[in-house]
């Protein structure tokens, strides 16, 4: 601030607050670029998205259409879509409804030796998933759950178990102890302290939380490819799809991405409407 | 309506040594305000958190109404609580607050209805009903934390220095109202608070603890006027009693270059001890300045606070420099530096050397 830090502070906006304001605004259009450029492409020609950048042009839907119609033999986009759809809502629900009760036990009440258990959570992480997926594949092949949407579920779940729990726990410490203290002398018992008390303070958590786990679960392609090659694989895979051996497919391969982008954009919008801070203002004092 | 029985109950937190609450034995009778004082650390609030269910008791055993709570969780104990940041429930409205614990009871919406808005109006809270506790005042968000307390007419009431947050002036007009609305609602209560001007006129009767340990418990008056030993009399009574180590000389206690007058019952009760130090104390108000006589010494600091003055004179004890707090009334001028003489006119109180009271 050019005023010093004993001048007065409002409207002292000085220079380098100025500065700081386009230098985070070229930095946000440098990340956002990339993604503008590939929406932009998907309503492009072939021939366009391939030659010279342009920034003029004739928009048409013609590459959306392509991408979504349905070929024989090939994976449909309508069919990956509810493949993603559902392996995403149902691993997310299952991953909070496990979540929750542990964070509880990890935050509010730790139970015993609950720094190993954290820990033990979090080195499931450790492993590449590249070093595991052998013997996935087999006890999936051995279960009979290739090629399905459960061994998706399955997976995702476990995936995003260890980050939503470490995370909810963060966020229920936040919790203030006498609330739940309050709630268990006001007669409730756990099931009601945790729905009357702790859920609504740590709601933004819980939206954050969940709206990670979509993504990572939406975007999630390796699991996916490996054993899921034929039907219910999900978006991510339906978008390599389209890149082909021959020809131009830079504009196709844009409208699929984008197609592939929208939802986790529309998760991200409605969680981030949940994500308010300061919802636990005038609790104490 | 209950009363409160503490049986040698002890609280030692994991990896301590010390227990933080030490064999606490205490009655509490059917209606009764009893305040818990100490210094931070003193376990008082520890007491309490055992009597709420909140903390583990290690050893002895906790009653409400003659029923052993030792185990019972802090749910099933019929007690309501008022924390010292409030602890209200951020996401619901003030009625919501208060009747929580009635909601929790599966009391009927119509019924929980009525004991809320009696409750508020009780409290001067009706208008405030539909906000949430954000949009309150301290002073209000208080009387709320009071509210849920009161509207579930629970046994015991339990109160974790619930004014410590409030500016002084709401301080002292709330402790009157809440010292009040205690009387008329007749809930045995136990208050927990640092502060002994609060819990000197709030109390019915005040225990005082020091390092876990219950030193004393007894009405105001007794504490004041009989403290069963020199932290006590330390602690109660503001300022604070003059105390000091004295020497027994040829049969005599000398302060200073004053022997000091004793009642007869003290007298008798030294006769029947040996050793040559004592504790010796003697109220600000129990003393008055002279022209001669009495302990000689000169005044360093004068308090004026209108109604009464408090002098504080300087003098020589046992070689070094020693000074006592004298109360006057507001009319004498005094200064800085002008010599005085300081008699005793009241009680005085001798302690062993242990810190126990003979006298």
């Amino acid at each position: 601030m050019s005023g010093g830090n004993t001048g007065p502070v409002v409207g002292a906006r000085g220079l380098g607050s100025f500065l700081l304001g386009i230098a985070t605004w070229i930095i946000t259009l440098l990340f956002f670029f990339p993604v503008f450029w590939m929406v932009l492409n998907g309503f492009k020609e072939e021939v366009d998205a391939n030659t010279d950048p342009k920034l003029f042009f004739d928009p048409t839907l013609d590459r959306f259409s392509e991408v979504t119609e349905d070929t024989t033999g090939l994976l449909s986009f309508s069919e990956a879509f509810a493949n993603s759809f559902w392996s995403v809502l149902i691993s997310t629900i299952v991953v909070m409804a496990m979540a929750i009760p542990a964070a509880y036990a990890l935050s509010i009440r730790p139970v015993e030796k609950w720094r190993d258990v954290l820990f033990f959570f979090i080195s499931t992480k450790f492993l590449p998933i590249v070093a595991a997926i052998l013997p996935l594949w087999i006890i999936a092949r051995d279960a009979g759950l290739l090629n399905t949407r459960l061994v998706l579920i399955i997976l995702y779940t476990a995936m995003n178990l260890p980050l939503a729990v470490w995370m909810l726990r963060s966020f229920f410490n936040e919790v203030p102890k006498e609330l739940i203290e309050a709630a268990s002398i006001d007669g409730a018992k756990i099931s009601s302290q945790i729905r009357s008390v702790i859920l609504p303070i740590v709601a933004p958590g819980l939206a954050a939380t969940a709206l990670l786990c979509v993504i990572f679960a939406w975007n999630e392609f390796f699991l996916a490819v490996q054993l899921n090659p034929v039907d219910g694989t999900t978006v991510p895979v339906w978008v390599q799809s389209n890149v082909s051996s021959r020809g131009n497919f830079l504009a196709k391969l844009s409208a699929a991405s984008t197609l592939a982008t929208l939802p986790v954009v529309l998760a991200g919008w409605v969680a981030q409407k949940r994500m308010i801070r300061g919802l636990a203002m005038g609790a104490i004092k | 309506m209950a009363e409160v029985t503490y049986k040698s109950a002890s609280r030692i937190y994991p990896g301590s040594e010390i227990p933080a609450v030490n064999a606490l034995d205490l009655e509490i009778t059917d209606g009764e305000l009893l305040v818990l004082v100490g210094p931070s650390g003193s376990g008082k609030s520890t007491a309490l958190r055992m009597l709420a269910g909140l903390e583990f008791v290690d050893e002895g055993s906790i009653l409400i109404n003659g029923k052993d709570v030792t185990l019972t969780p802090p749910q099933d104990r019929d007690i309501a609580m008022v924390f010292q940041n409030y602890a209200l429930y951020p996401g619901m409205t003030v009625a919501e607050n208060m009747g929580f614990a009635l909601k929790q009871q599966k009391v009927p919406k119509e019924e929980r209805r009525r004991q809320v808005e009696e409750a508020a109006r009780i409290l001067d809270l009706t208008e405030y009903l539909d906000r949430k506790p954000k949009n309150l005042s301290g002073g209000q968000r208080q009387r709320v934390a009071m509210g849920r307390a009161i509207v579930r007419s629970p046994q015991v009431f339990l109160m974790d220095e619930p004014l410590s947050n409030l500016d002084a002036k709401l301080r002292v007009q709330t402790r009157t109202e809440l010292a009040d609305l205690q009387a008329r609602l007749g809930v045995t209560t136990v208050y927990v608070t640092h502060d002994q001007v609060e819990a000197m006129t709030m109390g019915h009767r005040v225990a005082v603890l020091k390092d876990g340990i219950l030193q004393q418990a007894d009405r105001p008056r007794t504490l004041y006027s009989e403290p069963k030993n020199r932290f006590v009399a330390g602690f109660i009574g503001s300022p604070a009693m003059n105390l000091f180590d004295i020497d027994r000389v040829d049969g005599q206690l000398r302060l200073g270059s004053m022997t000091v007058p004793l009642s007869a019952s003290t007298d008798a009760a030294l006769e029947s001890t040996s050793g040559t130090s004592f504790g010796f104390g003697v109220r600000p108000e129990h003393m008055t300045l002279t022209t001669e006589g009495g302990l000689p010494g000169e005044v360093i600091v004068v308090e004026e606070l209108g109604s009464e003055a408090f002098i504080h004179v300087k003098f020589e004890h046992r070689g070094s420099d020693e000074t006592i707090v004298v109360r006057t009334d507001g009319e004498t001028a005094i200064d800085r530096g002008d010599f005085v003489n300081v008699t005793i006119s009241g009680p005085t109180h001798v302690f062993a050397e242990s810190g126990e009271r003979i006298g």
